[in-house]
């Protein structure tokens, strides 16, 4: 169990020597959300319409990015074993990893979430709540992402397989994003969205751990 | 105490080796010997606790490792063939979080090694001799009760066997067990043999 501070810090040294894993998310989501404005033309209410929508799928797809190197770096060069007889039991190493994943994409996606969002025309009633949804959603995305990981470590093709397996795990998380952040929802349909995307987030937060636990045990045999 | 009784390995639906026993007291060592594929490194993963054996126990102190697999975790100074030195961190860096688990000082674990003038180098710079050191230093950090040493010689110039041998030497004097699998040399003088395949 005292592993599991150290097991972070080490997460966050090593994402910071590797910055370019986490400038590269915030590059894709960046790039991505300026897209639309360019493919959709630059219509104020069009894209107000949008844009919680076009966040949210921006920031998913960025947050899968690191994903396939959260685990699969420590499995090519045998780090993983050193985890395992760390002396923290799996489930643990799994949401400590899923805790650095979050402080090193979650929250800086979910920093340059507010920016992108005025650029792209949403109401400031709007805002907030997308605000509010980002921050258990983020939290889902590197619980769901982790065990997603940690589960296809070994297979051939993982990195293929990672995508067709967290995106549609991830679509409570984006419908009650969305959802609350969409300028045409009532004050109490928004409320009633982001309680079940905290809902979802609590749902995940024990299983998301223990699934990537048997993941990195498997892999580890 | 350290026991296996009648290990037994299926791999792919082929009989990696079977009916492995040895018992090892404080002190002992034991010398894993085999042609490549013998089973070696898998046989290190069994005794580590990291893969189930298909038969057969393993005991430490005449309790099953796998009752508590953390507990035996603790026991473990572990070398796999791969280094799993990252990179970007100096040498130093690679050892923080091993030694906030194991215990231990890092400039007493790097010195052991003589590493000590290289503690502040990217891992990057190192070459294979020195990255295969520094893994050895992580192993014995702390001083665990059981190393288990998977090709602890490969790519070791001749001062640095003389260090290890040292190492291994004073870990057998307090009282440690050391397994290792080699196909060459002999780091562990006195030690008892398992040939695991015949050569």
């Amino acid at each position: 169990m005292n592993a599991f501070f150290p097991l972070i810090a080490r997460e966050i040294r090593l994402a910071l020597r590797h910055g370019s894993d986490t400038t590269a998310a915030l590059l894709f989501f960046l790039v991505v959300t300026a897209l639309f404005p360019l493919a959709i033309g630059p219509e104020p209410a069009a894209l107000a319409r949008l844009a919680p929508g076009i966040i949210w799928v921006g920031a998913l797809l960025a947050a899968l990015l690191p994903l396939e190197r959260l685990f699969g770096a420590d499995y090519e060069d045998g780090a993983l074993d050193l985890l395992l007889l760390s002396g923290l039991p799996p489930s643990l190493i799994g949401l400590a990893k899923a805790i650095s994943h979050w402080l090193t994409t979650g929250l800086p996606l979910l920093a340059i979430a507010a920016p992108l969002a005025i650029m792209l025309h949403l109401p400031a009633n709007s805002l907030t709540p997308l605000l509010i949804g980002l921050l258990p959603g983020t939290l889902t995305l590197s619980l769901l992402g982790t065990a997603g990981s940690a589960i296809v470590l070994g297979a051939r093709r993982g990195a293929v397989l990672l995508p067709i397996l967290v995106l549609p795990l991830a679509v409570p998380v984006v419908i009650f994003g969305a959802g609350a952040a969409d300028p045409a929802q009532s004050p109490a349909g928004r409320t009633q969205s982001l309680l079940l995307e905290a809902a979802f987030f609590m749902f995940c937060l024990p299983i998301c751990p223990l699934a990537a636990g048997a993941g990195l045990r498997a892999a580890g045999e | 105490m350290f026991a296996a009784e009648s290990l037994s390995v299926i791999r792919a639906d082929r009989l990696l080796f079977e009916a492995v026993s040895f018992s090892l007291a404080p002190g002992a060592a034991l010398l894993l010997k085999g042609r490549n594929g013998a089973g070696k490194s898998t046989l290190l993963r069994v005794l580590a606790g990291l893969r189930r054996p298909d038969h057969g126990d393993t005991n430490w102190n005449n309790v099953n490792i796998l009752q508590d697999r953390e507990a035996h975790a603790a026991r473990i100074g572990w070398l796999s063939h791969h280094d799993a030195i990252k990179p970007a961190l100096t040498a130093r860096e690679n050892l923080l979080f091993p030694a906030r688990v194991q215990g231990g000082d890092i400039d007493t674990a790097l010195q052991r090694m003589g590493l000590a003038d290289l503690s502040d180098l990217p891992a990057r710079m190192l070459s294979a001799g020195q990255k295969r050191r520094l893994a050895l230093a992580r192993a014995m950090l702390g001083d665990r009760p059981l190393w288990l040493l998977d090709e602890p010689l490969n790519g070791l110039d001749t001062p640095s066997i003389t260090l290890l041998t040292a190492a291994l030497a004073a870990h057998r004097a307090r009282g440690g067990i050391v397994i290792a699998a080699t196909h060459q040399g002999q780091p562990l003088p006195g030690a008892a043999l398992l040939q695991l395949a015949p050569e």
